[in-house]
């Protein structure tokens, strides 16, 4: 049976007076790999943001309508943001790693959260860096820098940051995007095995990208959610004109 | 046709290395004016001060009069030292810093997350009138506020609060431009592992941003070490080593101060001075190693 994860009912997101999002009804299902594709600026990272309200963070957004986790509306009054972001982890277009150790960077989500037993914090950075598949390049070297890293690793070490928190979705806006070929390779690898413990939600701009990993494709355009199915539907035989036009390449 | 354009080049590259060598002589010229002023205080400091530094000079207090005389008249060197100068000035300082440190590190976080609000930018504004405020009349503030209200009496206490006064704008902007230069992706990670906003600023934003506050306290307090003014009114000087914040405490600019007033110990001036400059000059080199190491 297929559960959905994720549920937003008619939202609309606004940067102080402009619309960005435009009515957005989704249901994105559990334990599989949703993609956002669509043209620059069409809002899909603002979509993406604002499923752990990463959008709290910049000045004069406004939403309406609701997004539901789990049965519970993110946005209710009474919601703790920062349990919320444990559960709904993120990954970012470029990789952020902190100027710290590759050890330190995974353990500092943990950490933060208390845990202090050395041993159960090897456990979990060694768990999170093998889920992220750069364990064995890396499991020599965790007191190096983490800047010292390759972009393709540094993108998986951030991954493997996000999961030591132990999330249950993970967002990830274009997290290939600045990867060669090889990397990128890896890091859907990743992704495409990530699903079977976590709920995977990708922007991408690469549509080979979302056919290839994901198991339903969204597609927007000027902020509007135009058509959303399973992603061989959406690459076969999309309903819409425009989504048509966009992965035919007459757009975009 | 081709012998003029040739002839033409030449005497347009002959005239070209003329300006060259015109400006070049125009800026040597100039940089040598600029650097001669600091060559020849530096000098001046070494040929006069330099005799005058041994282990005594930062171990012992300053001599009286009739010591300074006798050295003085039997050619010998001045006994004593700047201890309770030195001292005064680090105990001073630390206090200034205890108190503006964290006050101007909050400030200076708080314009940053609340940039182009009204009242951020009040304070912001108040910030730089405050920095354009003359120390004498920090002094004079601080007079009035621990030296009659609190202390009553010149203190420590009142010099550390002027000091503190003058390092706030200073600690306030440095924050705020460090905040400004630490990229937004650095505050996301942390926010969306779930880290809590005073965690995100303590444990994110502090140490990601930590040598260039660093160096912004650094700067402050090589700034205030050397101020005279504001301690004249408030601490007024002693002539032992004094570490209770209630009592008049001695400085290096204080006791340069008084040695200039002192025609027997005149020497001293100079050796006060040059350990003076070799401080500030340390702390500023040590400032600019941290912001170059970091950045
Ligand atoms: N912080 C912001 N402030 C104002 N407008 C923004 C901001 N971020 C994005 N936008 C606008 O919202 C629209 C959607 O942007 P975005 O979600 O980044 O698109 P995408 O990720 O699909 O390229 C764009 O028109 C963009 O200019
Ligand atoms: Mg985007």
């Amino acid at each position: 049976m297929i559960v959905d994860k994720i549920n937003t009912e008619d939202m609309f997101l606004y940067y102080s007076s402009k619309m960005a999002l435009n009515n957005i009804s989704i249901k994105i299902p559990e334990k599989k790999v949703t993609a956002f594709i669509g043209p620059s600026g069409c809002g899909k990272s603002t979509f993406l943001r604002s499923l752990n309200r990463m959008n709290d963070l910049i000045d004069g957004v406004k939403i309406e309508g609701k997004v539901i986790i789990d049965n519970i509306n993110i946005y209710d009054k009474n919601i703790d943001v920062v349990t919320l972001r444990k559960k709904v982890g993120m990954v970012f277009q470029k990789s952020n790693p902190f100027a710290k150790s590759i050890y330190e960077n995974v353990a500092y989500g943990p950490k933060i959260n208390g845990i202090k037993d050395k041993s159960q914090l090897d456990e979990i950075v060694e768990m999170a860096l093998k889920n992220a598949a750069i364990w064995d390049e890396v499991k020599d070297r965790l007191g190096d820098s983490a800047l010292g890293l390759s972009g393709g690793q540094q993108q998986r070490l951030c991954i493997a940051r996000t999961l030591a928190v132990n999330p249950e979705i993970v967002l990830m806006d274009e997290p290939a995007s600045a990867l060669d070929p090889l990397s990128t390779a890896k890091i859907e690898e990743l992704i495409v095995q990530l699903k079977e413990n976590y709920t995977i939600v990708i922007v991408t701009h690469n549509m080979q990208q979302a056919a290839r990993i994901s198991d339903n494709t969204a597609f927007f355009y000027l902020g509007e959610l135009i058509e959303y199915d399973r992603t061989k539907k959406i690459f076969t035989n999309p309903d819409k004109k425009q989504t048509e036009d966009y992965i035919t390449g007459r757009f975009g | 046709m081709e012998t003029k354009a040739l002839i033409g080049e030449k005497d347009n590259s002959n005239w070209r290395e003329l300006k060259n060598k015109l400006f070049f002589g125009t800026v040597v010229v100039l940089a040598t004016l600029t650097i001669s002023p600091i060559l020849l205080i530096v000098y001046t400091l070494l040929s006069k001060g330099l005799k005058q530094i041994n282990f005594d000079f930062f171990l012992k207090v300053a001599p009286d009069t009739l010591q300074a005389m006798t050295a003085v008249r039997n050619g010998e060197i001045i006994p004593g030292g700047i201890a309770n100068g030195i001292t005064g000035t680090l105990f001073m300082v630390l206090i200034a810093s205890l108190m503006a440190i964290p006050v101007s590190i909050v400030i200076g976080i708080f314009l940053y997350e609340n940039q182009g609000k009204k009242y951020a930018n009040l304070i912001r504004s108040l910030t730089d009138i405050l920095q354009g405020v003359p120390s004498v009349v920090l002094g004079l503030i601080a007079y009035i506020w621990i030296v009659q209200g609190v202390t009553k009496g010149f203190s420590a206490l009142a010099g550390s609060v002027a000091l503190a006064i003058m390092m706030l704008p200073l600690i306030i902007r440095s924050t705020e431009e460090t905040m400004k230069m630490i990229p937004i992706s650095i505050k996301e990670a942390g926010a969306a592992l779930g880290v809590p906003y005073h965690k995100i600023i303590l444990r994110v934003m502090i140490p990601s941003g930590f040598s260039g506050l660093m160096t912004g306290i650094l700067l402050s307090i090589s700034r205030v070490l050397g101020e005279t003014a504001p301690l004249m009114l408030t601490t007024l000087g002693s002539t032992t080593v004094n570490f209770n914040i209630t009592k008049p405490t001695s400085a290096v600019p204080l006791q340069i101060w008084e040695f200039y007033n002192n025609p027997n110990m005149i020497d001293l001036v100079w050796s006060s001075s040059l350990f003076l400059m070799a401080f500030v000059l340390t702390l500023n080199i040590i400032a600019k190693r941290i912001s170059m190491r970091y950045s």
